[in-house]
């Protein structure tokens, strides 16, 4: 019994560290998603009215703000994430589309495209 | 249906209130009143761009952007519309196979006309556009009609625009005539109301989008819009008429366009015409 608990804690360890290392690629992925829905044309174009720092955002548009400070200015990530989904409960005659609410984005596109732009 | 009317309605309702600030007129038929909304719509771009010349509004982007009008300066320097104005005069001079000719449709010969399009036929109790009469002019004469969008009825009617250079808009709603107020405040209505998949309304990025950057383009100011039309479109390699731009435009937003010369599309050019009255026609202009 005594030589098991070690064993048992070391396995444990392992478990919780390749759990940890697969969230992390998880979210990598998720953030890699989300960049191609900010870019491409077809799906978010986020890029068409926002600029970003992100090298590949090239001739990013102004219609809405940048994409600055999204941790001060949306401690809540919900929020962000209530806004990117239909902007126009803030603001009813907004350009920007209401992406989850007409189904230009998928559920798991928006949360793939948070995740991307809560980085900056 | 019922949600994206209620929706419209709210979208109107905001809009009211938004814009009433500005002394527009809103959008019932009780309220509406053209003559004050023309007014509101140049001082609300008097204010958003100082420097600009409200004349100079008929150059829609290059009004208030001065480095994309370097660039359209230069194009205008050999105008890529104008061997379809020169196409257009011959087409226009060409009689039908009864004798007659476009000249015989329209007053004045159909000379220096365009400033009076289009406008609000009592008779038929609906707007009249400049393509749509010559359109009718061919069909009364015996001739098959044109496709509306582009090619020939586009080259006549340049050339009609051509003849036209420099006279004053002069769009008119008669007094007393609830179905020209009609056909104006639906002009106006699906002008401010949003639609399509990506809910957007003309003035999002006419109006308060104006001379904003969308990914490297910058959409023109609404006032101006209508007065260089037909149009060589760089992105078409051609004429096209104002409807064509319309269904683009209407697609754009991720709706089901309306065909070119629907009732809405004439009401709309009704409306972004009145909204223009007192500035020069320039057509067929050039533009990205």
């Amino acid at each position: 019994m005594r030589k098991l608990k070690p064993l048992l804690c070391a396995t444990g360890l392992l478990a919780m560290l390749s759990a940890g290392s697969a969230q992390a690629a998880g979210q990598e992925e998720m953030i890699e998603m989300g960049k191609a829905v900010y870019l491409n044309k077809s799906r978010g174009n986020c890029v068409s009215c926002h600029q970003i720092n992100d090298p590949d955002a090239t001739q990013a548009g102004n219609q809405g703000p940048p994409i600055v400070a999204m941790k001060q200015r949306f401690p809540d990530k919900a929020v962000l994430r209530a806004q990117v989904w239909d902007a126009t409960v803030n603001n009813p005659i907004t350009i920007m589309p209401p992406l989850g609410k007409h189904w230009i984005l998928s559920e798991a596109e928006i949360d793939a495209v948070v995740e991307y732009v809560y980085q900056f | 249906m019922k949600i994206i009317k209620t929706m419209a309605f709210g979208v109107g309702l905001v809009l009211s209130a938004q814009i009433s600030q500005a002394a527009d007129s809103g959008f019932t038929l009780e309220t509406v009143n053209p003559e004050a909304d023309r007014v509101a719509l140049q001082n609300y771009f008097k204010k958003r761009f100082p420097d600009a010349e409200l004349n100079d509004y008929v150059n829609g982007i290059y009004a208030v952007d001065s480095n994309s009008r370097e660039q359209w300066e230069e194009i205008e320097e050999f105008p890529p519309y104008e061997f379809a104005v020169e196409e257009g005069e011959v087409l226009f001079n060409t009689t039908f196979a009864n004798g007659k000719g476009y000249a015989d449709c329209f007053e004045n010969g159909g000379i220096g006309i365009r400033q009076n399009f289009p406008y609000w036929s009592k008779e038929e109790g609906t707007v009249k556009t400049l393509e749509m009469e010559i359109n009718e002019c061919r069909e009364a004469n015996g001739e098959k009609v044109l496709k509306w969008s582009k090619g020939d009825i586009a080259k006549v009617s340049a050339y009609m625009a051509w003849t036209s250079r420099d006279q004053i808009i002069d769009i008119k709603l008669p007094e007393n005539d609830a179905g020209a107020m009609a056909a104006y405040l639906d002009g106006k209505k699906f002008f401010y109301a949003k639609r399509g998949q990506l809910n957007l309304s003309c003035a999002n990025c006419h109006v308060q989008g104006a001379n904003i950057r969308i990914r490297a383009d910058l959409p023109s100011p609404q006032l101006g819009h209508t007065s260089h039309f037909p149009v060589f479109r760089s992105k078409w390699g051609e004429l096209g008429t104002l409807h064509r731009r319309y269904s683009g435009c209407h697609k754009d937003s991720r709706s089901h366009p309306l065909k070119p010369q629907t009732e809405t599309f004439r009401n709309l050019e009704y409306f972004q015409s009145y909204m223009n009255n007192g500035l020069a026609i320039n057509g067929p202009g050039a533009r990205k």
